[in-house]
């Protein structure tokens, strides 16, 4: 384990339905502060079950998931305090429809961090800013398109100041038109420090932005690589058949 | 036809203005909204909870580990299957009976009494409305709000339950209604509510048809009050809902 890691997941396997279903098998991966990793692999490959583990949104069945050196997966861990410092978005965005953007934005750091209100609502501003949605802060999640959703609900993860952001497939639900708005997002996170793991099927994404590259497939990590050396130059024959595919 | 309306107009004297018998129907009829009301607090405290024990049983069943917690929570869930199943499985003028004259035997207050047992009652029916509420909120909801760091009860004190509050809010109005129409049989416990009031009326005048009459029509214009505030709160939650 390198030093530079800020999550190391060690042998983590998933099993579902009484253990019938085995969606990880014993994988070992490691996330580095301040890169993008990008996780591809077929559909039931175990790629947002690996996503999900991350934060205990899945419980593992066996394996280690460390975080900033605190085995999470340890029972006596207090896995809410840090949640806090791992935003998630969305294939579907889960957005709180009975309340506004701001109310959406403000919920937790009010809550979990004690923020007053203002500074709630000034920090929301600052950073719907960035995502060029000012405008709708006081709108209903059902009064956006599909991309402004998910760029509020990477803006709601982004509240808590998180140290990493987990992508579980951020565009697989939108309209094609809308897909470029949400990438150029998580383009602008990235070129700005963010450390990112995303779970995607947008391979020009993976190649332009990823740092590294894992590819996954029936629960194992595959192939691990920088992006032009697992695009150019694919060593694992699960790999090739499967870019294969795409083209 | 004049003798017919002379004579309805010396049974409404007879009935209601003499002896000022139409205070036994405003008694009653307050009796019977103290109890309404009251009950329907009752009921939705003991509905929420039990659907929140409930729900959460069912949610992590498919995670939890067999520790001793999990055991207690399990005979919790257990002892709230029993709850509803007996309270909505028995006529409630029978279970009021029970706790008149069988677990509050030495008490004779009988409004309190009908308080209890309408209360107990309707928490078995609001915990089914409130726990049909909770399965139909999207498990993406709960999943954005453990992934922001809520931590379970946070997650659905603001998160779930408003949004199950605003969905149950009109079954949770007809469920008040069709409790102020069952309150009608607390007059087996000796409690003056509406009903009974008529029926004191009945009883002193030899004369039923007036006093039962009016006893319907007032529950008539209550019932059809409280569904005309149920169908504008409807009409409220779906515009501000978009």
């Amino acid at each position: 384990m390198t030093t530079d890691a800020i999550i190391s997941v060690k042998g983590l396997t998933k099993r579902f339905a009484d253990g019938k279903v085995v969606a990880l098998n014993g994988v070992d991966a490691e996330v580095r502060r301040g890169e993008v990793l990008v996780v591809i692999g077929p559909s039931g490959s175990g790629k947002s079950t690996f996503l999900r583990c991350l934060n205990l949104l899945e419980v593992p069945t066996s394996g280690t998931v460390t975080f900033e050196g605190v085995d999470i997966t340890d029972k006596k861990v207090n896995i809410n305090v840090h949640r806090q410092k791992m935003g998630m978005v969305f294939q579907l965005f889960n957005l709180f429809p009975n309340m506004t953007v701001m109310q959406n934005l403000t919920l937790a750091p009010r809550k979990l961090r004690h923020w007053s209100q203002k500074q709630a609502e000034e920090r929301a501003m600052q950073l719907l800013q960035r995502v060029n949605l000012e405008g709708r802060a006081g709108a209903y999640p059902n009064q956006l398109s599909g991309g402004q959703k998910q760029r509020i609900a990477i803006v709601r993860a982004l509240m808590m100041d998180p140290e990493v952001m987990l992508f579980d497939e951020p565009t697989s639900a939108l309209d094609p038109e809308m897909v470029g708005e949400v990438l150029d997002v998580m383009k602008a996170l990235a070129k700005a420090g963010m450390t990112m793991v995303v779970v995607t099927h947008e391979m020009g994404f993976a190649r332009e932005v990823g740092d590294r590259v894992l590819f996954m497939d029936e629960g194992v990590v595959m192939e691990e690589n920088t992006p032009a050396e697992l695009f150019g130059n694919p060593q694992n024959p699960r790999t090739k058949e499967f870019l294969s595919k795409l083209l | 036809m004049e003798a017919w309306f002379e004579g309805l107009k010396a049974q409404f004297h007879l009935n209601f203005i003499q002896g000022n018998r139409w205070r036994y129907l405003m008694e009653g009829l307050g009796n019977t909204l103290l109890i309404t009301g009251l009950a329907l607090v009752m009921g939705v405290a003991i509905g929420i909870l039990i659907a929140i024990v409930r729900s959460s049983y069912d949610k992590t069943q498919m995670t939890a580990q067999r520790t001793p917690a999990r055991r207690l929570f399990g005979a919790l869930n257990g002892f709230c299957k029993v709850y509803l199943t007996v309270l909505r499985g028995t006529p409630v003028v029978v279970q009021l009976m029970i706790i008149y004259f069988v677990i509050f035997a030495w008490s004779d207050n009988g409004t309190m009494v009908a308080v209890l047992a309408f209360g107990l009652n309707s928490g078995a029916y609001v915990a089914e409305i409130v726990r049909g509420g909770i399965m139909s909120i999207d498990n993406g909801q709960f999943e954005a709000g453990r992934s922001l760091g809520f931590n379970y009860a946070s997650t659905m004190r603001y998160i779930v339950i408003p949004q199950t509050f605003r969905n149950v809010l009109p079954s949770l109005m007809n469920e008040f209604i069709a409790l102020l129409k069952e309150t009608s049989v607390a007059g087996y416990v000796a409690v003056h509510d509406l009903t009974k009031g008529g029926d004191i009326i009945r009883s002193r005048t030899y004369s039923p048809f007036m006093p039962l009459i009016a006893v319907a029509l007032i529950y008539l214009v209550l019932v059809m009050f409280f569904s005309w505030i149920v169908g504008k709160l409807e009409r409220r939650l779906r515009s501000s809902d978009h």
